[in-house]
This record gives structure tokens, sequence and C-alpha cells, in this order.
């Protein structure tokens, strides 16, 4: 599996998401920057964390407009599979390839720490190797990442079964204390139309080794990889 | 020319910034404070030679750029 890992100017997540690609495929991703005006021939394209561009304007608003993302927008509507983790899931709402955007946290703090949140949905090739509502232990790191849009668009997403990830206690219920940032509906990700685009807030990343403390999140990489083998 | 861009998130959305500013000056001892809502000022400066060139400038610049228009309404002044 040949994937690419595009960085940006404060992107801080790209090298952890190489590790756990290249843990999971045995191959190591190459890494993009950010003024690059086409890709590489690849099957998958990561959006890391950080704080591309310093969070200026709005979160993933300056890096939706740098030069490589007009690559990376053409081979997602061709098909690819794009996967965009916290920073990389604001600009692709930034960018309008998924849904609704990132709001300052409901209670104005910088959270980092870690979150439950259960699968929605697991018929895509980055849930794939989850049960459906299985709980995750996943860690988050942000200060937008309190997911709004319109009712009409949730409910959309809803009936559409495009919610991948809400938010949950440690039990695995759904419900206001166990959502950390506010987010409608308790959403943590989502997918788009096709479900080869998802978005989410925790860092898969940050738990894919024992050393880590946790390796729930080793399982994205893994069906990923094995999805994309088909 | 100079476009000054205000920015503001829409009615309706939750603007927590803008309620903590609103307690804030609550607990310093200003009352009768209504809601409170922050937003922000962007500055441009153009070369446009007439008002219309600027504010169509102005414009696109907001829609691809400037403001989010999932949660945010602008509004565009031009001075010259």
């Amino acid at each position: 599996m040949r994937s690419a890992v595009i960085v940006f100017p404060g992107s801080n997540c790209d090298r952890d998401v190489a590790v756990a690609l290249e843990r999971a495929s045995g191959v190591a991703p190459l890494m993009v920057w950010h003024r690059e005006t086409s890709l590489p021939d690849v099957d998958f394209i990561v959006l890391p964390g950080g704080f591309s561009y310093g969070d200026y304007l709005r979160g993933g608003a300056i890096a939706a407009r740098s030069p490589v993302m007009r690559d990376v927008e053409a081979r997602a509507c061709d098909g690819v599979p794009v996967l965009g983790i916290c920073n990389g899931f604001q600009i692709l709402t930034e960018i309008g390839l998924l849904p609704g955007i990132l709001m300052r946290n409901a209670g104005l703090k910088f959270i980092c720490s870690d979150v439950h949140v259960a699968v929605a949905d697991n018929q895509s090739a980055f849930t794939g190797a989850y049960a459906k509502d299985q709980v995750l232990r996943i860690p988050v790191a942000h200060n937008e990442g309190n997911y709004f849009a319109n009712p009409e668009t949730l409910d959309a997403l809803e009936a559409e079964g495009r919610v991948a990830f809400r938010y949950t206690t440690t039990c695995g219920e759904v419900c206001g204390t166990g959502n950390p940032n506010g987010s409608a509906r308790n959403i943590a990700g989502i997918f788009n139309e096709t479900r080869t685009i998802l978005g989410l807030m925790p860092h898969p990343e940050r738990v894919v080794d024992p050393a880590h403390g946790g390796t729930d999140g080793a399982g994205l990489f893994d069906g990923l990889v094995k999805a994309l083998a088909q | 020319m100079k476009a000054k861009v205000h920015v503001m998130l829409k009615n309706g959305v939750l603007d927590p910034q803008g309620k903590a500013i609103e307690h804030a000056l609550a607990s310093l001892g200003f009352e009768g404070i209504g809601e409170v809502r922050q937003g922000k000022i962007i500055e441009l400066e153009l070369d446009a030679s007439d008002r219309e060139t600027a504010e169509s400038q102005a414009e696109q610049m907001c829609q691809r750029l400037l403001a989010n228009t999932v949660i945010e309404d602008y509004s565009i002044d031009i001075e010259e």
C-alpha cells in the first residue's frame, strides 16, 4: 500500500501517523510537503493532526487553500481514501469534502485527555476491523473540536449511517456527560457520502502500541490496510 | 482602496467566547448587559480602481476564505 502523509507548517502528528501506517502496512508512507502541486500515485492520503499555519483565521482554513490540496481534493473525488485526523478533519470541512465545521470547544478550554468513542458504523474501510458500537479509548488534543452542522445536515448524516464515531462515557453511553467538547449529537467522526473520506477528532495514531498505553487505534490502520489490499 | 470585512457568527450559533465576555463584564459590576457576541474585523488594502470592483473582490475573498458561511455571516465596508 502506497500512502502519502501531507505535511503543513505546524503539523505535529505527521510522524506519529507515519509510524502507525508503517506498522500496519510494512511500508513507510511518503511525506508530502504542502507546497507540492501534485501528489505521487498513492492508494491512501492522510491529513495529519497539528496546528497548520498556527490555526490562523480558523483551524484548517489556510491549509485547505494550500497548493497541494487541489490535488488531494481531485484524488479524493476520484475515490482515493482520505483520512483527516484532528486538524486534518478541520481541513476536510474547510475544503468542503466533509460537511459542517469544528468550532471552539464549548468549555473554551483546550482538551488533552483520553476519551471514549463508540464505533457508530463499521461498514467502511476505516472502521471494518471494529464491531459496531464497540467502545474505544483514544486520546483527543484540541481547542476546536466542537462539531457543528445545521439540523438537516445532522439528520442526513445519521440517516445515511455517515456518523463514524460518537463520544461516549466509559461504559459506552452516548450522553452529555460523555461529550468532551459540545459536539452536536456527540459526533466525533464522520464519513463523506461514499465512505472513502473519514474525518475524526480523536487521535488513533497515538494508541497503536502497548507502549502508548493502549492499542485501540490500531484497528483503524490494520483494517484499512486489509480493506485496501482486497 | 480599503475594505473592512466584519465576520460574525450567525444568529443562533452558540458563541461561547461571547458568553464568557458577558460573564466577565457582569463580574466586573457592569449591569444591564444583553447578549454579547464576538467577531473579527479584517482590513484589506486593494488596488481596485473603483468601489464596485473592490466590493466584488472582497465579496469573493469572503466566500472563498475569510468567512466560513456554515457558521459565519460577513459584511463589507469600502473606504476610499
